[in-house]
């Protein structure tokens, strides 16, 4: 008994110990993600010559000087860059998520002949890097006259195999076929119930889908590097790679300042759907 | 009557009217580029433009000189640079991969224990994943200017306070730590998404089994050993096919983790060998769509090899079921 009671006690105290470790692991996990972040955030704040000086962990007052900066070297065009990024990752997510579904459902919804042919190609196609065709899709939008134009970058997100394989696996899991059965009984028509039952009851699963497409499409970088040509277009990170430029070598407190304004955006869209973003993720883990 | 009728109708058409969009689209925007990619690979010309400059056929010599050294400087050169992005892209890729997988297994076995009784763990999944989500070009600025070389660069200047180093390290100019510094940043951005796929999937796991381990007195290492790694293999073998896609994708951070001026060398990958040769001094259309080619059968076979092992494992595990089924087992 005695013996019982010691091996108890030092079970509960080695897992005490286990506890006490992971908490300090997670914390500094913790000060690691952010840390940088912070260190960003003051030095947008603080002079360049107070950056010079050292490292600090207290905001400047200097953030308006440093915008003011930055804004004098004509390089960095906030507005510009938000109002470009934002038309393409929304023209695309749009795009993608209304098709994505529609692809979805018609495989899903109607056995026809090449049904299963059609989601294993989407299944193989999956696995094709967008570098392996990068130089033939740049010289067709030369041959079209559509380089350095929006549409390469919005059109093509009309396909899009992850979402559409996303979608489909979704469905096989919670797609109730009764009530596509009972609106035709009602005479609806096929476009009708897709639009009218199948896009509502498909909602959740899109609006996670329309997460990932939209900031995936905000942070691409290589397409529209590759496609767009006049400053003017750029989008907002295009613009933030810029800020490794001679022009603002010594200038720390406007690179700063620049890195942070880049940031603002996915940190907001982050920090009001991270809730939706983290279950997005895992439903990466629950499928067999 | 009315119901006879109707499934009599023939709703397969409806199937074709709705894939097709995504179908065309498809075949406009990445099969063609995709052939005509393989088209460009055989011709030696800075551009394949009609009416800027001539085309001329070059059949398999592109592949020839990339593949393979030559005694021609400038053929050789070209076939260094593409060995050299490989050697880059693998290197940068396994010191991402290798720790993430590690530290993401050990967290989800942390946060999964049920006799632990960790607080906060959704706020921690929250912050360790933001990196991921946030634009990798204004990270990699971010962390070019923390890993500044000089004395005053917010690493150096913290190592200098420290007392750990004397003088600055050469972050930038060292090509080693250059690239340790590239696949720390990848597996900052992307451990915290590992690790929630790994939770989710040892969540997914019938309890019944663990409890049943349980009673039978297994303990915390055992039970990983023994459960929860057989049995999130399948998903572990689907990050790892991911991620080595990603891997060989990887762009935005080795380009814009540098000085100013043309990427190094050092940390190109093939995603840069490619775009390089798009436009600028280097450009040369035919050795980048050859490269592409390259890179298409690298992701093909890699795929290819993993799916099989995946299937065959599947296969084997029905087998073995179903022996078990005939002698009477369950």
């Amino acid at each position: 008994m005695a013996n019982n009671n010691e091996n108890y006690k030092s079970y509960s105290a080695s897992l005490a110990l286990k506890t006490v470790l992971i908490y300090v692991v997670s914390i500094f996990l913790v000060v690691l993600a952010i840390f940088p972040f912070w260190i960003m955030i003051v030095n947008a704040t603080r002079s360049s010559d107070a950056i010079r000086t050292g490292m600090s962990l207290i905001p400047g007052t200097n953030f308006m000087k440093n915008l003011d900066a930055l804004n004098s070297r004509n390089l960095f065009f906030v507005w510009r860059g938000l109002k470009n990024s934002m038309i393409i990752a929304g023209g695309a997510t749009v795009l993608s998520i209304f098709f994505s579904a529609l692809t979805a459902y018609g495989i899903h919804v109607y056995s026809f002949k090449l049904k299963n042919v059609a989601f294993t190609f989407i299944l193989v196609v999956l696995m094709i890097p967008t570098q392996v065709s990068a130089i033939g899709f740049l010289n067709f939008m030369y041959d079209m006259k559509l380089n350095n134009t929006f549409i390469p970058l919005i059109i093509p997100a009309i396909a899009a195999p992850q979402t559409v394989f996303f979608i489909r696996q979704n469905m096989r899991a919670s797609f109730s076929m009764e009530i596509i059965e009972a609106a035709r009984i009602d005479g609806s028509r096929e476009f009708g119930t897709f639009l009218k039952i199948g896009l509502p009851m498909l909602k959740p699963i899109l609006a996670v889908q329309a997460i990932f497409t939209f900031i995936a499409s905000w942070n691409n970088y290589f397409t529209p590097k590759m496609i767009l040509s006049s400053p003017e277009k750029d989008t907002l990170p295009m613009m933030v790679a810029k800020l490794n430029s001679d022009r603002l070598r010594t200038d720390f407190g406007a690179i700063y300042v620049g890195t942070t304004l880049s940031i603002i955006p996915m940190v907001i869209v982050y920090i009001s759907l991270s809730k939706y973003i983290v279950g997005g993720v895992a439903l990466g883990g629950v499928k067999e | 009557m009315h119901l006879k009728t109707k499934s009599h109708f023939n709703y397969s058409k409806f199937g074709y009217i709705f894939i097709a969009p995504f179908f065309l689209t498809y075949a406009l925007f990445s099969l063609y580029p995709l052939i005509y990619t393989f088209y460009i690979s055989n011709f030696k010309e800075k551009s394949i433009k009609k009416g800027e400059s001539l085309l001329v056929y070059n059949g398999l010599k592109n592949f020839q000189d990339l593949i393979f050294s030559s005694k021609n400087f400038a053929a050789n050169a070209m076939h260094e640079a593409l060995m050299q992005s490989l050697r880059n892209t693998f290197s940068i890729w396994i010191f991402n991969f290798v720790p993430q997988i590690l530290l993401a297994l050990l967290l989800a076995a942390w946060f999964t224990d049920l006799r632990l009784k960790i607080k906060a763990k959704g706020f921690f999944k929250i912050v360790v994943y933001m990196p991921n989500i946030i634009t990798a070009a204004s990270i990699s600025i971010l962390f070019l200017n923390l890993f500044n070389e000089t004395d005053f660069g917010p690493v150096n200047g913290f190592l200098i306070h420290m007392n750990i180093i004397k003088e600055p390290i050469l972050f930038l100019t060292d090509a080693a730590v250059k690239r340790g510094i590239i696949s720390f940043i990848l597996f900052w951005m992307w451990y915290g998404n590992t690790m929630i796929i790994f939770i989710a999937a040892i969540m997914g796991i019938n309890p019944s089994i663990i409890e049943s381990a349980q009673i039978d007195g297994a303990s915390s290492g055992q039970m990983f050993r023994k459960i929860t790694l057989p049995l999130i293999k399948p998903i572990m073998l689907f990050t790892l096919v991911t991620s080595m896609i990603g891997g060989l994708q990887n762009f935005d951070v080795p380009l814009l983790f540098n000085k100013e001026g043309p990427a190094d060398p050092k940390t190109k990958t093939i995603a840069i060998f490619i775009f390089e040769r798009f436009t600028g001094t280097l450009k040369n259309y035919g050795t980048s769509a050859a490269a592409s080619v390259i890179l298409f059968f690298i992701t093909a076979v890699l795929s290819i090899v993993l799916f099989t092992i995946l299937r065959d494992k599947d296969a084997a595990k029905e087998k073995k079921n179903l022996k078990r089924a005939r002698r009477g087992g369950f």
